[in-house]
């Protein structure tokens, strides 16, 4: 098992790549473990301002003992991380969550749908899924939908397959969200791997059970602890969940990412 | 140096003791700290039936502090008998099982349960649950109604019972003291406080029940004067809790008369604050030249 930890981890570089939204490389041991839609807790300093924010983990770099986080500044919190220079510290508790599961894809056609803010862990997965497969591969395209022309990540997971936009507004790509762009540019695949905002991971959730298509989702939900003893972050579950013995399970333990049929969303 | 502490017979290495609520079945902090270091977990509490507990948003972050409407979501006391209990019993450190309820009998059927179970030290009744035979009143917002159900389940544990009183009343003395009449064993305090946080842009409130409870280091004062209140008022043994989240805290909280300490919410922001605890008022013992653990209780001049 990981060793799950709390630690004071350094700013390597910060910088914002599109209106509000911050690209933060993290010097942190915790690289080592990072697995693709894990996230970590970052702690504001201000100690008005408790609890460790969840950000989820965009790229890991074992090599240099590094983190990247990509994070919109929606409140205090990240108003605060968005301050911080190289050097700084920054505290933060990870790895925390299941990740999305790489085999699915294994010789499959997967689709990445990413939504705004949901976008930065799907890079995670579009480059192991490129590096760790075997022959068999996996054939990788992506749907990023963002609210306007501010694109953030584009470029980085070209480098992995087909990308293709959709922006709210209409001002770049196809006018719409990420199933928008799916119906206009006629987007098979066998796998979806997908985060984003509630209606989008809804829309998703009925086009793959439609298509019979295998969807892994990654959730979002207000957390206090993040490693599963506050019951705070609880999504309701189709089945009655083996932990809680209810129809509930844990986002920050047994998710963020489940499959798209066990969740009632 | 002597730390232990005792509480309605139950021989505790040292006074710190986790919250119930914030510390699921000790399984999750078991990976950050030792189990074996603690004065006792406490559990999460536990129904009769598994609760499926309140929608989401069930937390949300106020100034200093957090609310809470978890819903008291548990899987019932068949899986924590046969699960949870087992899990902790391989830790040098005594259990302590938290009980809610809708009504006397549901409280009455958990704690005949607990009662086979040895390895149970003492049980806690969070009588801040909704009494659904009342109006929804929470059994412990009434004297009357806690002084019944405290004799109650009196009646049917074969552990000791300490009472967690809610700070949501107009005299927290009176409630104490009807504890203690009606035979408990310890008190703890304080549950959370009842609080509301509302998002401004949306016109929503922010958690789906409207109402949460308060807990962290904003609460802190409310509780030891509570505490202080209590321990003056009462000879049984009282167990401080609010905000707690360094040595200086807990050692305070001794001073007004608390017996032992409870961590919640810090442990959210400090996964290894009980241990640092543990460890800060032994440093602060050796400092002070305290010899005996027990002469800090209720010594504030
Ligand atoms: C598993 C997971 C992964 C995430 N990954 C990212 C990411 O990669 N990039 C990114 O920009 N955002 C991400 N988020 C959302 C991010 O957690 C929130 O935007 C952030 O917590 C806001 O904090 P704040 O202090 O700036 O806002 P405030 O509104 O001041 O926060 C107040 C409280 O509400 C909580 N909160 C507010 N919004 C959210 C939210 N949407 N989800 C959960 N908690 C919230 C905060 O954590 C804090 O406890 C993720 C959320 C989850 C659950
Ligand atoms: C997420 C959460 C869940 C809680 N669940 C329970 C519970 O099940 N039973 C109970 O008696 N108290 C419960 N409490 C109250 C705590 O045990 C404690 O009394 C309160 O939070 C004050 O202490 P703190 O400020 O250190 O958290 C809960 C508190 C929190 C934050
Ligand atoms: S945030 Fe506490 S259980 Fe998930």
């Amino acid at each position: 098992m990981e060793k799950r930890r709390k630690e004071n981890g350094r700013v390597l570089s910060q910088k914002e790549i599109a209106p509000q939204i911050f690209d933060m490389w993290i010097g942190t041991g915790l690289a080592a473990q990072a697995r693709p839609g894990q996230f970590i807790g970052v702690y504001p300093r201000d100690k008005s301002t408790l609890l460790p924010r969840p950000i989820s983990i965009c790229q890991a770099d074992r090599e240099r003992q590094a983190l990247r986080i990509v994070y919109r500044v929606a409140g205090r919190g990240t108003e605060e991380f968005s301050h911080y220079k190289e050097g700084d510290e920054i505290a933060i508790l990870g790895t925390l969550g299941n990740g999305f599961p790489l085999e699915a894809a294994e010789g499959k056609r997967v689709l990445l749908m990413g939504g705004g803010i949901g976008i930065p862990p799907l890079l995670a997965v579009a480059e192991a899924l490129s590096g760790t497969l075997g022959e068999a591969g996996a054939d990788i395209r992506t749907v990023l939908g963002y609210r306007d022309s501010g694109l953030f990540l584009k470029e980085d997971f070209r480098r992995y397959g087909a990308v293709y936009v959709a922006a709210e507004d209409g001002s770049v790509g196809i006018r719409g969200n990420v199933m928008d762009a799916v119906a206009a540019e006629n987007l098979a695949a066998d796998v979806i791997y997908a985060c984003g905002p509630m209606p989008m991971l809804r829309a998703i959730k009925g086009y793959a059970a439609q298509q019979g298509i295998d969807a892994y989702i990654s959730l979002e939900e207000h957390m206090a602890c993040g490693v599963g003893a506050c019951l705070g972050c609880v999504v309701k579950t189709k089945e009655i969940n083996r932990h809680s013995h209810v129809n509930n399970a844990r986002i920050c333990t047994e998710g963020p990412v489940f499959e798209a049929k066990e969740v009632e969303i | 140096m002597n730390t232990q502490v005792t509480i309605a017979g139950v021989t505790l290495k040292n006074p710190v003791m986790t919250a119930s609520g914030t510390f699921g079945s000790g399984m999750e902090y078991s990976r950050f700290v030792d189990l074996n270091r603690l004065g006792a977990v406490v559990t999460k509490g536990v129904a009769n039936v598994p609760w499926p507990g309140n929608p989401t948003p069930r937390v949300a972050e106020v100034y200093g502090g957090m609310l809470n409407a978890i819903g008291l979501q548990n899987p019932g006391v068949d899986v924590m008998l046969e699960r949870d209990i087992p899990f902790l019993k391989q830790f040098d450190t005594n259990i302590i099982v938290n009980v809610c309820g809708k009504t006397v009998e549901e409280y009455v059927e958990v704690v005949e349960k607990l009662g086979d179970e040895s390895a149970v030290a003492m049980l806690e009744i969070n009588v801040s649950c909704p009494n659904v035979k009342e109006g929804a009143i929470a059994f412990g917002q009434k004297a009357d109604a806690l002084y019944h159900i405290t004799a109650e389940l009196k009646k049917h544990a074969r552990q000791p019972l300490m009472m967690k009183l809610s700070p949501n009343v107009t005299d927290i003395v009176e409630m104490a003291k009807a504890a203690e009449a009606a035979g408990a064993d310890a008190l703890s305090l304080i549950n959370t406080l009842t609080g509301m946080k509302i998002d401004i842009y949306k016109r929503k409130f922010v958690l789906a029940n409207k109402t949460g409870g308060m807990s962290g280091p904003a609460i802190k004062p409310v509780a030891l004067r509570m505490v202080y209140q209590t321990a003056r008022a009462v000879k049984i043994p009282v167990v401080g809790m609010g905000g707690i989240g360094s040595a200086e805290d807990a050692v305070e909280f001794l001073l007004a008369g608390a017996t032992a300490v409870s961590i919640g919410a810090m442990n959210f922001v400090n996964p290894y604050v009980t241990e640092e605890v543990v460890k800060g008022i032994e440093d602060y013992m050796a400092q002070c030249g305290v010899e005996d653990i027990n002469e800090l209780i209720g010594a504030v001049e």
